[in-house]
């Protein structure tokens, strides 16, 4: 490459970084807003109703809180490691985006008269590079703990470090079967690897032939990302805050940022992995070929009923805003109708879907299942989750062998 | 000066830094973290040499999975700031000299290894397969060797370990 070629190629990979940046604090913040709202529904309650309308300016609320509070060290800290570790957990958390493709390679959009695609990096070794970054960010939870010089916290550092480490080994193995399957690391071609049907109509998604390896990598994903019902490292009725008892104000925003931007990371990779990531589960052909303006669709729907909520409420200021949102929505609608933008839109429009459902499922997940005990974190990830990944490794490498000539 | 060549003394340095420091450091926790610096900044450098999977399992198996272990440890443990203590007697008369013998020895072997070996250009081809074909066709058998023998550590670990009845 030319001096030239880098620099083009540096600028235009920073302004996509600084993109996916501001867009996934955004959908970050407004998935607590989405949990909070959930988890509230499933216990009959109404959630954040106050900040705006139906609570959607709670989000912003909370950061200014969060930006605003006094932020106190408390005394006897190991300031370094302290101060660190708050960054480590969400740099890691944040550059593991940098690596997901939302979209095919060949659905590229125009920057500065620079084509490229909707990933930051294309990387050969997408997937171990995720598990690496996976791996690290128990470093920033573990001395997050330590550091505080607080019981309580520690005992949320020894609690979690011991388990990551206990179920990335279960994580990582599940994995195995699709990476045998797809035969690359590289995100791309594992979901391009994840072309075509069976029978005619059910999508060649890996989910179908790896089941067990879904169920694997989902749960240890979740206990990897420290999310209820494996949340010990924090868990309130024990040990106060956990790991983050001692940190207030950004320092505390920023773990919390960083545990959803994990999240959303894990929801990602079910997709790409399992879930045949930007491609449609309909076939092609004469008969689904409306399944095409189905974004369009979405976001018509969505339009409508902002809409008509909006004009709803009696307070003048959210029905006017619920309204032009909706009319927003509404102008996109049609803006995506032309043929361009639907062919770009198709990708990103099917990973978003299913990343959503991911979320939500996450969601659903920790509104109704109590938290595990200790000992049986321990046993379920040593004696269940270890043996049966190995098992699925073990019988995916048979048959693909046994189909090789 | 190529791209590559600035990253390698930019990574070469942190590295030799970082080590430097896991010596100095007085607190185990700092020392293991630089350790962690080392362990990353050798990861990148394996990149510049085009052998990408090899760099991520650095990140993964070194800093994910043992350096863990370790600050586990020693947070467990609960150590404190060690005490410095000049160099004993062996490590004055042996410990000393031997470390300049390697070192110097190490500098004679790369100054002439690296004129007679002309580097490569890090190629952007798929590497992973090649390395999988060596460890479990060429060279299997040496590989589960390997292997049997970190069973068997762990087997006496936890032999050792367990409370007599």
């Amino acid at each position: 490459m030319t001096a030239n070629a880098v620099f083009s190629w540096l600028v235009v990979a920073l302004a996509k970084s600084a993109v996916l940046l501001l867009v996934t604090l955004t959908v970050v913040a407004y998935l607590s807003w989405f949990e909070r709202k959930l988890v509230a529904h499933i216990q009959s309650r109404l959630g954040p109703y106050r900040v705006g309308p139906h609570g959607l300016l709670q989000p912003l609320a909370d950061g200014i809180k969060f930006l605003f509070k006094e932020d106190p060290t408390p005394a006897g800290v190991d300031r370094f490691v302290y101060f660190a570790a708050p960054f480590v957990s969400l740099g890691l958390a944040m550059s593991a985006i940098a690596v997901i493709p939302f979209g095919p390679p060949d659905a590229q959009i125009e920057v500065f008269g620079h084509r490229t695609g909707l990933a930051v990096a294309n990387l050969n070794i997408g997937l171990p590079f995720l598990f690496a970054i996976t791996a690290l960010g128990v470093y920033g939870i573990a001395l997050a703990g330590w550091a505080s010089n607080n019981k309580y916290a520690l005992m949320g550092g020894l609690r979690s470090a011991a388990q990551m480490v206990s179920y990335e080994l279960a994580l990582t193995l599940s994995v195995v079967g699709v990476l045998l399957q797809a035969g690359s690391f590289n995100l791309n071609e594992i979901v391009a690897s994840q072309d075509g049907r069976w029978l005619g109509f059910v999508p060649r998604w890996f989910f179908f032939p790896q089941v067990v390896g879904f169920f694997c990598f989902f749960t240890a994903a979740i206990a990897e990302t420290n999310r209820s019902p494996f949340d010990l490292p924090e868990a309130e009725s024990e040990l106060v805050a956990g790991f983050h008892t001692e940190y207030a104000s950004f320092k505390f925003a920023m773990f919390f940022i960083a545990e959803y931007t994990s999240m959303v990371i894990v929801s990602c990779l079910a997709t790409l992995l399992f879930f045949g990531g930007w491609q449609s589960p309909f076939p092609e052909g004469r008969w689904f070929a409306w399944t095409a303006y189905l974004p369009n669709l979405a976001l018509l729907g969505g339009g409508v009923l902002l809409l008509l909520d909006g004009l709803r409420y009696h307070r003048r200021g959210k029905r006017i805003a619920l309204a032009l949102l909706g009319v927003i929505l509404l102008g996109a609608a049609w803006l995506c109708l032309a043929p361009e933008t639907n062919r770009i839109l198709q990708g990103p429009f099917w990973f978003l879907a299913k990343l959503f459902f991911f979320l939500f499922v996450y969601v659903w997940i920790r509104g109704t299942l109590p938290r595990f005990r200790y000992d049986q974190l321990m046993s379920f990830g040593w004696k269940v989750l270890l043996p049966l990944s190995l098992a699925n490794a073990l019988g995916t490498s048979l048959l693909v062998v046994l189909r090789q000539p | 000066m190529t791209l590559d060549a600035v990253l390698f003394f930019v990574f070469g340095g942190i590295a030799v830094a970082a080590a430097v420091a896991l010596i100095l450091l007085r607190h185990p926790i700092h020392s293991a973290l630089a350790l962690i610096v080392v362990m990353a900044a050798l990861a990148v450098l394996y990149l510049l040499q085009g052998a990408e999977f090899v760099a991520a399992v650095q990140i993964i198996v070194y800093a994910g999975a043992i350096m863990v272990l370790f600050v586990f440890v020693i947070m467990l443990l609960n150590a404190a700031r060690e005490e410095r203590t000049n160099l004993s007697r062996a490590a004055r008369y042996l410990g000393v000299p031997v470390a300049v013998l390697l070192t110097a020895e190490l500098a004679y072997l790369v100054w002439h290894a690296s004129s007679a070996n002309p580097s490569q250009a890090a190629g952007r081809t798929d590497v992973t397969r090649p390395l999988a074909l060596m460890l479990f066709r060429d060279f299997v058998f040496p590989f589960e060797l390997t292997s049997i023998v970190i069973l068997i550590a762990i087997l006496g670990a936890l032999v050792l370990a367990r409370k007599e009845p």
